[in-house]
């Protein structure tokens, strides 16, 4: 950091937030400013601390799983699947066909939802009011299908250990078949909306680059990574869930900007579609729980599982003692390594697209501060 | 050339205003008058807890297992029982389940063996008092009872 600013004046220490409607829920950035510039950046978290992972060991493994939903509430299902994952790899049992696929569709779907959520309030932050109408709209239609099929709308635990608790309803594959034939074009209207709005592409091109190398360096996963130019994806790197079942392709940028960021981000609700689609078409018949009896009680042993949430790697880390409550749960949220590059990031760039780089990241503070 | 144009006539703009313009269908329109006119929700929907009656003589179906106060995350159901010497039976005696702290995460409905505990779909649980929102077996029998507007 510079010792000296722009004409000698003092830097000015700003603060952004907890009560900020741009970033994205309880989070507090102490700027420091030299006029708009960015001198430096340094996160506050913690305003939203419950204690998740001390919570996971007072409680039984399934009585957990709730819990995990309170995480990223977002992408409530993703959590609940990697949740289920890694208590299925202590347990040594795999979930059903069935119920993979299942889970495979509800887990699409809520990447399409969390993206679009993303995409309402990154547009809000910037200026562009219209796109959060029209994506809670097509939100809501996604989360009908959540609500009917498990019966709440955001918190959702769709999933248990070891398979799933819900059977299917009658229509479930006429809804997706129609959400999937509804969302495309609205996929293409939204593009049609920013892609090419030059308030848009001024705001979002070439602000808040960070290249690949850097990406790796910080750990950060996701989206962020994949607009770096990155082909990774845990759906594919190492498939869980029966993911390489399916076809899709991995959506990647190339100049790592907050521009290119959008344009993965919106890549990959097309390939969320094109996988639901393949999911749905072939969706096995036979049991949707696997062999786990009514108390979990696993071998001692450890167990970590990561799978790709739609804001990056989201991984848990189970720790057993052979007894009905998990000895550690610890959480790798997406979220939280995803918001330690804010810094690099935002240095040098201007007080107005700080909004820009915190919407890009897609954090919640859920998630952040477990 | 041709980008120079389009920026003088402002067709990315325009672009943008046209699908505003196609979104003004009054069909789009999603939100719900909600006094006035009330949500569908789902029938899985998991609301207000309903410990369930035989609805021939209005005895409950609850055979005070307790099943459902171990499954709870949150500790929030307390079931008393009283051993019947007559029939040599557990009987129910008082079920209480506190609103408050619940999130409706449905693992009580899934442990009943009978069940007789069910989340409904009641979703309006308000009350004016903290004790309110503790719930007895009678209330839980019977289900809220908001007041429900109409236009």
């Amino acid at each position: 950091m510079p010792e000296t600013t722009f004409l000698d004046a003092n830097e000015l220490v700003i603060n952004m937030g907890p009560q900020h409607p741009s970033t994205h829920g309880v989070l507090r950035v102490i700027l420091k400013l030299d006029g708009e510039k960015v001198l430096g950046t340094e996160c506050v978290i913690g305003y939203l601390h419950r204690g998740v992972e001390k919570i996971g060991e007072n409680r039984t493994y399934q009585m957990f799983a709730p819990y995990v939903d309170r995480m990223d509430y977002v992408a409530a299902v993703s959590n609940g699947l990697g949740y289920c994952l890694a208590v299925e790899k202590l347990l040594n049992v795999e979930a059903p066909p069935r119920a993979q696929a299942v889970r495979v569709i509800l887990t699409e779907l809520n990447r399409i939802t969390s993206h679009l959520l993303w995409l309402g309030t990154h547009a809000l932050d910037i200026g562009a009011i219209t796109p959060v109408f029209y994506c809670f709209r097509e939100r809501e239609e996604a989360l009908k299908i959540f609500e009917n099929y498990c019966g709440a709308r955001l918190t959702t635990h769709a999933f248990r250990i070891g398979g799933l608790q819900y059977e299917l309803y009658d229509g479930f594959e006429q809804e997706v078949r129609a959400f999937c034939d509804m969302f495309l074009p609205k996929v293409d209207e939204y593009e049609e909306l920013l892609t090419h709005n030059r308030i848009w592409v001024q705001r979002l091109k070439g602000v808040g680059i960070l290249t690949g190398e850097e990406c790796k360096e910080y750990g950060v996963t996701g989206p962020v990574l994949r607009a770096a130019g990155v082909k990774w994806d845990l759906r594919k790197a190492q498939p869980y869930s029966g993911y390489e079942q399916y076809e899709f392709d991995i959506p990647t940028g190339q100049n790592a900007d907050t521009y290119d960021r959008y344009l993965v981000r919106m890549q990959e609700m097309r390939q969320s579609i094109r996988i639901i689609r393949q999911a749905v078409e072939k969706i096995p018949t036979g049991p949707i729980m696997g062999k786990v009896g009514k108390v979990v009680k696993p071998p001692t042993g450890e167990a970590y599982v990561s799978i790709e949430a739609p804001k990056g790697e989201l991984g848990y880390f189970v720790v057993s003692d052979n007894s009905t409550q998990p000895y550690r749960v610890r959480v790798r949220p997406p979220s939280f390594i995803n918001l330690q590059a804010l810094d690099r990031m935002v240095r040098g760039a201007l007080v107005a697209d700080v909004v820009a780089i915190i919407g890009t990241l897609d954090i919640v503070l859920g998630e952040v501060d477990r | 050339m041709g980008k120079f144009l389009r920026t003088v006539f402002l067709v990315d703009l325009l672009q943008g205003l046209w699908v505003t313009f196609r979104n003004q269908r009054p069909k789009y329109i999603y939100t719900e008058q909600y006094p006035a006119e009330r949500p569908k929700v789902a029938e899985r929907y998991r609301g207000a807890p309903r410990l369930n009656i035989n609805p021939d003589n209005g005895e409950t179906l609850c055979i005070a297992c307790n099943l459902c106060a171990l499954a709870c995350p949150e500790n929030l159901i307390v079931v008393g029982s009283e051993r019947n010497e007559q029939t040599r039976r557990k009987e129910l005696t008082y079920f209480t389940y506190d609103i408050s702290r619940c999130m409706f995460c449905g693992l009580c409905e899934d442990a009943c063996p009978v069940d007789a505990l069910e989340l409904t779909q009641d979703f309006e649980l308000a009350s004016y008092t903290r004790e309110g929102a503790i719930w007895d077996r009678q209330m839980l029998e019977e289900g809220p009872r908001p007041t429900q507007y109409r236009c």
